[in-house]
C-alpha cells in the first residue's frame, strides 16, 4: 500500500492582533494534524465552520505556509515548494463557489487553456484537448465559447472540474464542491467525480459539511474540531459507531429523510430542553459524563 | 375559501423585465390550518420565496404582477382588502423569519433598539401604545422565549457581537414580538453549521407547539421537511406538483419530480451509489 498524500503533524497558527497591530495571541487554526490518503481513494474531512478545513486545503495547495509539520505527495516532501509547475500538475483544487472561481471575462475554453499553457501543453493540440476535457465532464464542445454568466451553477462547477483535470493531476482537493448546488445537480456532479476518479485513478481530499454526502463518497473520514482531528477511520465505522462527542453531535444534527437514517443518529442528551453546543457537551463529559435522553423528533 | 388560517387559491404571479414577461407562479394553491406545521419544498428558482412575498405583501409592482388568485387570511382576502388593513396584519398576525440574519439586521443599532423600534411600529399599526419600559420588558420576554441565556446583554449588543446562531434567534424573537398566529420561515438556519441549524429547527418546532402557532417552513432541504412538518407542498417551476402528509410523501412519492428529488438525496446510511448511474447531463 502506498500513500498519495501524507500529512504529518501539520500545524498553522495565525497571529491575533489588537487595534494597534500588536500581536496579542494566536489562533491555532490547524493543530498537530496527521492523516494519509491511499492512491485512488477519497478521504473526507468534516467539521464545523472555522475548524480548519480550508486552511489544511490551502497548505496542501501551497497557498499558505505551515507553521510546522510536513506534507508528502507520492512520497516526496513538498512542504517547502509552492506554486511550482511540477507541483501544480500533481495537485489541483475545486472550490466551493463555481461562480467566483471562474474569471467572468474569460470564455470556458480560455479558462481551461490557462493550466494547459502554464504547463507547456502544445498549442497545436489545445483545442482538441479542451473539447476532450469538456466531453469528460459531459458538456458539449460548443460550451468552449460561452462565458460563465451563460452557465448554470452545475455547469460552472463542471467547468471548474474540467479545468482541474486539464493537466491530469494525481490529487484533487475538493473544498465544498457542491454546497452551492441543488440536490439534483449535486447528484450529477458527484456521479461525475466518482466516474472520473475511477477512470483516471484520481485521489481526492473531500471537504464538506454534508455528512450524508460524505458517507457516500469517502472511504475514510477525519472529523476536525478546533483545529484537531478528534476522530478518524473508515467512513462506515465512524458513522456507525462514533466515539467522540463532537462526531456524535455532528451526526445527531443531520436532517435525514428516512426512519432508518434517524435510527442511526446518536442519542444526545438535551440541556434545558435544548440541543447542546459542542462546548457544552464536552464540558458535561469532562464533568462526569452525560446521561442519555433522546432528541425528540 | 375554506377555514384554514391561511389559504392561497390559484395564485399566479408574473415578472416583467426588459419587456419580457415570465410567469413564475402558476395556479398555486395551498392551505395552512391553524396550529399546523407545513413545508413548501423545491429547488432553486421554483418560486418558494415569491410565494412567501406574495403572502406577506412584499412583491413590488413593477416588476411583479399578481395575475390571478386569492390569498385568504382568517377568511379575508388579503389581495382585495384595503392596504391599511393589510399592513395591520403584516408583522403582527403573520410574521416571517429570513435565511440570512446578517442582512436582515442593521449593523449600526443595538439589538434592543431594533427590537424596540419594530415593536413600537407594530403597536402603532394596531392602534396600541406602550411606554419604553414596557416595550423593553416585552423584548426581554421574547428573547427569553427563544432561549437566549442573557437577554439584557443581548439587547445591548450590536449584531456583529453575536454568533450566527444567536442572530438567527434574534430574528425569530423579532418575528414573535407581536404574538403572530402564523410564522413563515424562509430557509432558516441554512447559513449556519449543521449543529446550530439543528438547534434552530428544534427551537422553531418547540415554539410553534408551545405558543400554538402555525408554521410554514420554506426550504430546499428534504431532511428539514421531514424534521419540521406534517404536511408538505412540493414546488417545481412555479407549480405545486404534489402535496400530502409528509410521512406519506417520503413513503410513496407520486410525482416524477418528487421521486427524482428524493432519489437525489444522499443517505446517511450509505448506499446512495454515486457514479453507478453514469454522469448524464
Ligand atoms: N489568514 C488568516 N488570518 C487569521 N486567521 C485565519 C486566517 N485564515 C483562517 N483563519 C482562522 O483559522 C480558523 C480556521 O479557518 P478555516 O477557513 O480553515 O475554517 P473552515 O473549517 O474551512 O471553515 P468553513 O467551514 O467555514 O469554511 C478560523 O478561526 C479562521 O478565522
Ligand atoms: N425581482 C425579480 N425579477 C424577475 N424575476 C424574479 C424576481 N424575483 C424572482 N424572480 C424569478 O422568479 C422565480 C422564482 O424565484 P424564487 O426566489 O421564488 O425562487 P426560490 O424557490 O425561492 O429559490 P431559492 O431556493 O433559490 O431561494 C425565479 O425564476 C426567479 O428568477
Ligand atoms: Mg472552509
Ligand atoms: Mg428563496
Amino acid at each position: 500500500m502506498s500513500a498519495m498524500l501524507e500529512i504529518v503533524r501539520l500545524s498553522k497558527h495565525f497571529p491575533v492582533r489588537n487595534g494597534f497591530g500588536r500581536q496579542t495571541g494566536e489562533v491555532r487554526a490547524v493543530d498537530d494534524v496527521s492523516f494519509s490518503i491511499e492512491k485512488g481513494k477519497v478521504y473526507g474531512l468534516a467539521g464545523e465552520s472555522g475548524s480548519g478545513k480550508s486552511t489544511i486545503a490551502r497548505m496542501i495547495m501551497g497557498l499558505t505556509r505551515p507553521t510546522s509539520g510536513d506534507i508528502l505527495l507520492d512520497g516526496r516532501n513538498i512542504t517547502g515548494d509552492t506554486g511550482t509547475r511540477a507541483y501544480g500538475r500533481k495537485v489541483q483544487m475545486v472550490f466551493q463557489n463555481p461562480g467566483s472561481s471562474l474569471n467572468p471575462r474569460r470564455t470556458v475554453g480560455q479558462s481551461i487553456a490557462v493550466p494547459l499553457d502554464a504547463h507547456g501543453h502544445p498549442r497545436s493540440d489545445r483545442t482538441r484537448r479542451i473539447v476532450e476535457l469538456l466531453e469528460m465532464v459531459q458538456l458539449p464542445a460548443e460550451f468552449a465559447s460561452r462565458y460563465p454568466h451563460e452557465l448554470s451553477g452545475g455547469q460552472k462547477q463542471r467547468v471548474a472540474i474540467a479545468r482541474a483535470l486539464a493537466v491530469v493531476p494525481q490529487l484533487i482537493v475538493l473544498d465544498e464542491p457542491t454546497s452551492a448546488l441543488d440536490v439534483s445537480v449535486q447528484a450529477k456532479v458527484m456521479d461525475l467525480l466518482v466516474d472520473l476518479g475511477r477512470q483516471l485513478e484520481l485521489t481526492f481530499l473531500f471537504i464538506s459539511h454534508d455528512l450524508s454526502l460524505m458517507r457516500n463518497f469517502a472511504q475514510q473520514v477525519g472529523v476536525l474540531y478546533l483545529g484537531k482531528i478528534v476522530e478518524t477511520g473508515p467512513t462506515a465505522t465512524v458513522f456507525e459507531n462514533p466515539q467522540h462527542d463532537y462526531t456524535r453531535l455532528l451526526l445527531a444534527s443531520v436532517p435525514v429523510i428516512s426512519a432508518e437514517e434517524a435510527a442511526m443518529r446518536p442519542v444526545i442528551p438535551l440541556i434545558d430542553g435544548e440541543i447542546p453546543t459542542a462546548e457544552q457537551l464536552l464540558a458535561l463529559r469532562n464533568a462526569g459524563g452525560p446521561d442519555s435522553q433522546r432528541i425528540e423528533q | 375559501m375554506n377555514d384554514a388560517l391561511l389559504s392561497v387559491r390559484n395564485l399566479s404571479v408574473s415578472f416583467s423585465t426588459y419587456g419580457q414577461t415570465a410567469e413564475v407562479l402558476k395556479d398555486v394553491s395551498l392551505d395552512v390550518p391553524a396550529r399546523s406545521q407545513i413545508a413548501l419544498v423545491g429547488e432553486s428558482g421554483s418560486g418558494k420565496t415569491v410565494t412567501m412575498k406574495a403572502i406577506m405583501g412584499l412583491l413590488h409592482h413593477p416588476p411583479a404582477t399578481i395575475t390571478g388568485g386569492q390569498i385568504f387570511y382568517d377568511g379575508r382576502d388579503l389581495l382585495t382588502m384595503p392596504a391599511r388593513e393589510r399592513l395591520k396584519l403584516r408583522g403582527t398576525a403573520m410574521s416571517m423569519v429570513f435565511q440570512d440574519p446578517m442582512s436582515s439586521l442593521n449593523p449600526v443599532f443595538t439589538i434592543g433598539d431594533q427590537m424596540g423600534t419594530i415593536l413600537k411600529y407594530a403597536d402603532r399599526r394596531l392602534g396600541r401604545s406602550r411606554g419604553k419600559v414596557e416595550r423593553m420588558a416585552r423584548v426581554h420576554e421574547v428573547l427569553g422565549q427563544v432561549r437566549m441565556r442573557d437577554p439584557e446583554r443581548v439587547t445591548r449588543s450590536y449584531p456583529i457581537m453575536l454568533s450566527g446562531g444567536m442572530r438567527q434567534r434574534v430574528l425569530i424573537a423579532m418575528a414573535l414580538l407581536s404574538e403572530p398566529k402564523l410564522l413563515i420561515a424562509d430557509e432558516p438556519g441554512t447559513a449556519l453549521d449543521v449543529t446550530t441549524q439543528a438547534q434552530i429547527l428544534k427551537l422553531l418546532k418547540d415554539l410553534v407547539e408551545e405558543r400554538g402557532l402555525a408554521l410554514m417552513m420554506i426550504t430546499h432541504n428534504l431532511g428539514v421537511v421531514r424534521e419540521t412538518s406534517s404536511y408538505v407542498y412540493v414546488m417545481n417551476k412555479g407549480v405545486v406538483v404534489e402535496h400530502r402528509p409528509t410521512a406519506e410523501l417520503f413513503a410513496s412519492p407520486a410525482d416524477p419530480y418528487t421521486k427524482a428529488l428524493i432519489g437525489a438525496v444522499p443517505r446517511l446510511t450509505g448506499g446512495s451509489g454515486f457514479g453507478r448511474a453514469g454522469a448524464a447531463a
